[in-house]
């Protein structure tokens, strides 16, 4: 078990972590994310004071839907990235990371704007993702509602699972396709066994890493941070630069317009080591040029790869790097995309 | 328990072992990690060793393990040339994990200084070092 924000949590279950990430790349995962923080923006004005916080386009949102965005300071440096899912017109809610909460809250109650209630309701909310190419067949025997119908960022809030009152998203941090579930805190144990009877095979942090790192997902404190925007972070699919203002709107419109110098670059090792977190990394003249943000091993790949922040010359694929891995110049090629995709059905 | 950490076994506080064994009048010293050091790893899927011939000395490093999450250096029990190098781990990284005592064994080595023996834990007091250590 680590500390994880205050959180007690295994890196992984007995199984170990290989087993827990090829479980759920080929059938169902099952992981604990209670940590995660949910935040309720209500009332008239939750639209307005969300799309204030988001980079994303709030008004594109319709009811049931989410997206995944960040929140940025007025330097476009990143707050936090989050998913914002509508429930209604005047209800909206962000979940957001554990490590996070309390300054986002802050943050948030500080832009507030009029006719909005912000609830950090964390405490009361827990939170289970149910992930794999078998989540919907294995979850749709305990759920109240038909999940073909739910497309992906679809959110269906007057659902059960084996009778417990949940939320259910279509949404995860793994590639495959899954669903997150919202229930009341104190039904969190009871539909973690309901979860897991169903077939789903408990993951832990080390595991939800190595997936969320094979899909190219961001990791914030690692690969983004108050000094990452999301231009750099290759996030700019979720900054609508021409939606109503927002925090950050003219610090990143000016960073688009001048080019952005240095760029989150994926990466595979040509060679035998593994890139870790602030290991750092040299261009072909052995020059130092950036320093890893996210490494380890991919083992749906066989591979070893990982994210790192580099001058955007040298961020475009095939292009050649080496990482020090502790003491050691070990090569490198850049790649684009996910490191992993899932194939479609 | 005694499966876990046997016997015929000298270990560290670093949590690698040593088997001794009297090869022609040299002691021949075959190296790895413990149970517990296994436990704390999780899957290992990489194993840096040095080459034959290189030699080690007691307490300090001669190569890294590399497990999903994170490395860790390997600290020599003793000091010696290296006589053997276990190199299917470079394939085969796992047998760590399935048999760190056995088909996990990582370096042999030419004992340089038997004395250095004595520095070293008996299955007994190194299963007492863990309990200090709350594990």
């Amino acid at each position: 078990m680590v500390d994880f924000g205050g959180w007690a949590m295994p890196v992984s279950y007995p199984t170990g972590i290989l087993e827990e990430h090829r479980a759920t790349r080929t059938a169902v995962g099952v992981f604990d994310v209670c940590h995660m923080g949910e935040v309720h923006f209500t009332g008239p004005g939750a639209a307005a004071t969300v799309q204030q916080l988001v980079t994303n386009d709030v008004a594109r949102l319709e009811d049931g839907r989410a997206f995944y965005t960040v929140a940025c300071l007025p330097s476009g440096g990143i707050v936090d990235d989050l998913i914002v899912y509508r429930l209604r017109s005047d209800h909206y809610v962000a979940v957001v990371n554990a490590s996070n909460v309390d300054k986002d809250v802050d943050w948030f109650q500080e832009h507030r704007g009029t006719d909005c209630k912000i609830e950090d309701a964390s405490a009361r909310t827990g939170l289970i993702a149910f992930q794999g190419p078998a989540a919907q067949q294995a979850l749709q025997s305990l759920a109240s509602v038909p999940l073909d119908r739910l497309r992906p960022f679809s959110l269906a809030t007057d659902a059960t699972v084996s009778g417990l009152s949940c939320w259910i998203a279509r949404t995860g941090y793994t590639g495959e396709d899954g669903f997150e579930l919202f229930c009341e805190a104190q039904d969190a144990p009871a539909l973690w066994d309901r979860l897991l009877t169903a077939g789903g095979k408990p993951v832990g942090l080390g595991a939800r890493d190595t997936l969320r790192l094979e899909a190219r997902l961001p990791l914030y404190g690692n690969d983004l941070d108050d000094e990452t925007t999301p231009l750099e972070a290759g996030l700019g699919w979720v900054v609508k630069l021409d939606s109503d203002d927002f925090i950050g709107r003219d610090a990143l419109r000016a960073q688009q317009a001048a080019g952005i110098t240095r760029k989150l670059t994926g990466f595979v090792m040509t060679e035998r080591g593994i890139a870790r977190h602030g290991y750092a990394i040299f261009d072909d003249t052995g020059a130092a040029c950036g320093t890893v943000t996210s490494g380890g091993p991919a083992p749906t790949l066989a591979q070893n790869i990982g994210l790192g922040y580099v001058p955007t010359r040298l961020s475009v694929p095939g292009t050649k790097l080496s990482i020090d891995c502790r003491g050691k110049r070990v090569g490198a090629e850049v790649v684009s995309g996910p490191f992993y995709k899932r194939g479609r059905k | 328990m005694s499966a876990h950490y046997p016997d015929d076994l000298f270990y560290t506080k670093d949590h690698e072992w040593a088997r001794i064994e009297d090869r022609a009048g040299t002691k021949v010293a075959t190296i790895g990690v413990t149970r517990y050091a296994v436990e704390q790893l999780g899957d290992v899927t990489q194993v840096d060793l040095p080459k034959e011939g290189e030699t080690v000395k007691q307490a300090e490093v001669f190569g890294s393990v590399e497990s999903v999450k994170a490395v860790s250096d390997l600290f020599a029990p003793i000091t010696g040339k290296i006589v053997k190098v276990n190199s299917p781990l470079s394939d085969s990284p796992e047998y760590v994990n399935e048999d760190p005592y056995d088909e996990g064994w990582m370096i042999q080595v030419a004992v340089s200084n038997a004395t250095e023996l004595d520095g070293l834990l008996n299955a007994e007091a190194y299963q007492a070092f863990l309990r200090e250590q709350g594990e």
